[in-house]
């Protein structure tokens, strides 16, 4: 019975993550066009895409490559079943911040290993540029999520959640620098602009995804997805307070509008460029919050 | 003929799929490509339509060829188009895709892209105007959704005929693999 109810939690969190992930996004290329003067897509437009990239006849480039996209799309997808999306959470007593950082890395290895797999020059600039992006912004979302822990003394997601209800402030209050250096990062983590790098469609020809064809180009969409869906739940859990379902999904949408709209405006960054931003500001910012949570300066 | 019309109901669902969506990859090496902003952009938008450029041949399912082509960027269309996955469609844009417009006495270029590779729609003009542009693309997908738009199908089933018809023009058409040699 246990057994049959944590299969329906876990269905329940990826389905959630396979419709609200690709509805908000065709959301957000709407409002992209809409900041554009355009009317843009419907906003199904993405369960189009998907679907259609399975519908077509496609090329493997050898077993690595299938190898690859299946260990991304499942890593990604088992980091899923961890994250509470507000009260909806798959395994109870197991949402802590660490195993999901540990399965994260499933995800993101396979994707780059599949992708070298291809033999295109391309594609290996653009896993080295992701892996580069990655050693930026992931210093600073460390130091940050590392106070918030340590003033919590927990890596449970959902005490978090339960402390911030209990005192009845968000931690984007009590930690104002800390979420803004954590938002910083979730634009680099999200892979939108100015930290568009490793995809740069115009200058290296969509990078990771340039060899994919067909229905492994679907599944890399869904295995995207999947991830935006974890960095911006993390965020809403860690700093907005999680919530009910649905009151967790309108924050989840309120903050995946306003990446879109930042990202609908900028331009890019150059690889080094970006890395040596998320080396200064950012990681100054954060140490300046370790610093008042060490000294007990929370408001 | 009869069987490449020929549909299952999956296909004529996944026709429906494909029409909503169609990437494409513009080869851009004529001087069509100024009338692509202007359709892309706000005043015409193709997104609407579910259309979108994308960066490499592996992702496409629309090569657009954009006006004249000399023997040496007919051997890199060619390249392009067989490293597409079926279902693709191209378009030829512009005369000189149909009859060679301007340069139908040119030395260098080739006059009629349908000896080459199978095209579905042409889009006659020089330049089409963004309107024709954007009403090709709604008779393109219309043709996806009958199931006319079959020239991926033809291109497998008479590969000898064009095949000849390359290497008439160009000498020789091998794919070399240029990352390994």
């Amino acid at each position: 019975m246990t057994t049959l109810a944590t299969v329906g939690r876990v269905t329940a969190v990826l389905l959630t993550a396979f419709f609200f992930g690709l509805t908000f996004e065709g959301l957000g290329r709407k409002i992209t066009a809409r900041i554009q003067k355009r009317y843009g897509p419907p906003w199904y437009q993405n369960f189009i895409d998907v679907f259609k990239t399975l519908t077509k006849h496609g090329w493997t480039h050898g077993w690595i490559f299938d190898f690859g996209v299946l260990m991304a799309l499942g890593g990604v997808i088992a980091t899923l079943s961890f994250v509470p999306l507000g009260n909806l959470v798959a395994f109870p007593g197991l949402d802590n911040f660490f195993v999901i950082v540990y399965l994260f890395t499933v995800g993101a290895l396979g994707m780059a290993m599949g992708m070298v797999g291809t033999g295109n020059p391309w594609a290996s600039i653009g896993v080295a540029r992701a892996l580069t992006l990655m050693l930026g912004y992931e210093v600073p979302y460390l130091i940050v999520i590392t106070t918030l822990l340590f003033y919590h003394k927990t890596g449970n997601i959902s005490n978090i959640i339960m402390a911030q209800a209990q005192s009845g402030q968000w931690n984007i209050v009590k930690f104002p620098i800390g979420a803004l250096v954590a938002l910083i990062s979730l634009q680099g983590m999200l892979g939108k602009e100015p930290f568009e790098a490793p995809i740069a469609p115009a200058e290296i020809a969509s990078g990771p995804m340039v060899e994919l064809s067909a229905k492994y180009m679907g599944l890399l969409m869904l295995m995207n997805t999947f991830m935006e869906f974890i960095e911006i739940s993390l965020f809403v859990n860690f700093f907005l307070g999680g919530g009910t379902y649905f009151v967790f999904l309108l924050k989840y949408f309120l903050v995946w509008i306003f990446a879109v709209m930042v990202s609908a405006v900028l331009p890019r960054f150059r690889i080094e460029q970006a890395v040596a931003f998320y080396w200064t500001v950012p990681i100054l910012l954060a140490f300046v919050q370790a610093f008042f949570v060490v000294n007990g300066w929370v408001f | 003929m009869a069987q490449i019309d020929e549909r299952s109901v999956w296909e004529k669902i996944a026709d429906q799929l494909r029409s909503r969506s169609m990437w494409m990859l513009h080869y851009c090496t004529g001087c069509g490509a100024v009338e692509l902003p202007p359709s892309m952009t706000s005043r015409f938008d193709m997104e609407r339509l579910g259309m979108g450029s994308m960066a490499t041949p592996r992702q496409a399912d629309i090569l657009l060829i954009t006006g004249y082509l000399s023997a040496k960027t007919l051997r890199r269309v060619i390249y392009t188009y067989e490293k597409m996955a079926d279902p693709k469609y191209v378009i030829g844009f512009g005369s000189c895709t149909i009859n060679g417009g301007i340069y139908y006495d040119s030395y260098s270029t080739i006059n009629r892209l349908d000896y080459y590779i199978p095209v579905d729609l042409y889009i006659a003009g020089c330049m089409p105007r963004p309107e024709a542009i954007l009403n090709a693309f709604n008779t393109l997908m219309e043709m996806i959704r009958k199931g006319e738009a079959n020239g991926w199908k033809r291109y497998k089933e008479n590969y000898e005929w064009y095949k000849q018809n390359q290497i008439r023009s160009l000498g020789e058409v091998i794919v070399h693999d240029e990352f390994h040699e």
